[in-house]
């Protein structure tokens, strides 16, 4: 491996984890603005203008918090929960494309961190491994409702999972490829995968809420009757990473189903920019506003929907939304079949 | 059967869910629909130390003991306004008036010691209507925040009305009848 690429790579995966952090930082921001401008209220509007501030006031409120370890956890793996959930939401950025090419001072910079050919794999597989951040935690606190938090935590992930597994191997299917740089590339103009796959959208969009343990799926935080589930026990930055990594995935969310169906960076009317460095910008830019967007979603429906109960989340999960996703693949699947066979 | 207070309630039926019903998601999108709607809606938020609400005139807000046109203080320390609160907030320690202070003190004897305990006085207004001499008045002044509990029990530093800025009490008392103003 040459110099050149390290570096180009180094500052891309250094330039994408500072946009993530800071994207998640005011995601915190965005939620008290949205909850409350759903709500007939003005949001926090003391720190800065419009209150924009108001995430650093937190952030530094956090770190100067006191650091409480309960006396009768699991000391190592106590301080391993929040550092395995934080971790696992950073990593998923590597695969997504967040772009085509972006060219700066003369350089032309590929917007992917690593285009694995497996790249859809590889976010669902840590996005898998986010639950053991959360379990972890929850175990290590010796608290029975952390302990309860992170049991429903994990049997709401794994049963989820594999309603989005099913909904991620339609599109895999029509797109015959598990790069997420390729399945992008496919959805060129306004040919995108939504069009094909409305059904596979819903389901993965009610579990990408599921797995981000958001309402109305947020039954391990649950704070009216676990008093905060898994991070009960969890104060100081600690606490912050846990609320951190919930925000992180939610923009991880956020970029996998605009890529996955809503064409990724492409747009309608793209053929018509002749320069490649403009285009490469306004590719990032709309995708950004595609995962925006989403983001808002996920906050609105926070501010619409009750919780579920854990019996209809359950019954959701395994009777409704697997079922409905089977099928889904199966007419997708005879689908590409035909139009292999005819074309 | 009870009369509806509003035309919205619904009788409670126990029937099974109708298939659209059951998918949830025209209810789900209607919900949203329902939310981004509040989005463009006015806010009901008063910015307070910027904005104020408009209160009414008959306000009762924090307390002056008045002085009389000659600047001396027309509270004798009778006690009564202190007999008269529900609340059991004010206390005074009363003082003779020795010679030389008639500038000061309108009667023969004054409240050395005048407290009025902030978070136990619950505004009634009943000492107002207890005083014989017209010291004491609630303003239309809100109370201000504090810190510390101490700094709620207001002294006659905070009471007694400054000679340089007169506090006008008249607008609340014009909304009595001649009756009880006399």
């Amino acid at each position: 491996m040459d110099a050149a690429l390290l570096i180009e790579k180094s500052i891309l995966v250094l330039v994408i984890l500072g946009i993530t952090l800071l994207i998640a930082t005011y995601s915190t921001y965005a939620e008290r603005k949205v909850a409350a401008f759903l709500q007939d209220r003005q949001g926090p509007n003391r720190a800065g203008v419009f209150g924009l501030l108001q995430p650093i006031a937190d952030a530094g409120k956090m770190f100067f918090k006191e650091d409480l370890i309960p006396a009768a956890s699991e000391k190592w793996l106590f301080i391993m929960g929040p550092g395995i959930a934080m971790f696992t939401a950073c990593m998923t950025g590597a695969a997504i494309p967040w772009g085509t090419e972006l060219h700066v001072f003369g350089y032309t910079l590929n917007m992917q961190i690593a285009d694995i050919d497996i790249g859809i794999l590889y976010v669902i597989g840590f996005v898998s491994m986010g639950v053991y951040g959360i379990m972890i935690g929850g175990w290590a606190s010796n608290n029975k409702y952390s302990l309860y938090g992170a049991i429903r935590a994990s049997s709401q992930m794994i049963s989820y999972e594999l309603a989005m597994g099913l909904s991620i191997i339609a599109v895999v299917m029509m797109s015959g490829t598990l790069s997420l740089k390729e399945i992008a590339a496919q959805q060129h103009g306004i040919n995108w995968n939504i069009w094909y796959q409305p059904i596979g959208f819903i389901i993965f969009f009610t579990c990408a809420l599921a797995e981000c343990n958001r309402a109305p799926f947020d039954l391990p935080e649950c704070e009216s009757e676990l008093i905060g589930g898994y991070h009960t026990e969890y104060s100081s930055m600690k606490l912050g990473f846990y609320l951190f990594a919930e925000y992180i995935n939610m923009f991880i969310s956020s970029a996998v189903i605009a890529t996955l169906y809503f064409g990724g960076y492409n747009f309608p009317g793209m053929d018509l920019i002749d320069s490649p460095a403009l285009l490469g910008w306004l590719q990032f830019i709309v995708l950004f506003a595609k995962i925006f967007f989403f983001i808002f979603v996920f906050m609105w429906i926070r501010w619409t929907l009750p919780r579920f109960r854990y019996d209809q989340l359950m019954h959701l999960g395994w009777k409704s939304l697997i079922p409905l996703a089977i099928i889904n693949m199966l007419i997708t699947a005879a689908v590409v079949l035909l139009r292999n066979q005819t074309f | 059967m009870m009369q509806p207070l509003t035309n919205r309630s619904k009788q409670v039926v126990n029937k099974e869910m109708t298939f659209m019903e059951r998918i949830y998601l025209p209810a789900i999108l209607k919900g949203m629909a329902i939310t981004i709607s509040h989005l463009f809606k006015k806010k009901a938020t008063v910015q307070y130390p910027e904005v104020q609400r408009p209160i009414a005139p008959v306000y009762r807000g924090k307390h002056v003991l008045k002085r009389d046109d000659q600047g001396r203080e027309r509270c004798t320390a009778c006690g009564l306004c202190a007999v008269a609160c529900p609340a059991e907030a004010i206390t005074m320690v009363a003082a003779e008036r020795n010679k030389g202070e008639e500038q000061l003190y309108r009667e023969e004897k004054y409240a050395a010691v005048y407290e009025i305990n902030q978070l136990r006085c619950i505004y009634c207004g009943l000492c107002e209507e207890a005083c014989p001499k017209e010291a004491i008045f609630l303003t239309d002044v809100i109370t201000p925040v504090e810190t510390t509990r101490n700094n709620f029990i207001y002294g006659k530093d905070k009471l007694v009305e400054p000679l340089n800025a007169r506090i006008d009490v008249s607008k609340r008392q014009s909304w009595r009848t001649p009756e009880q103003q006399s």
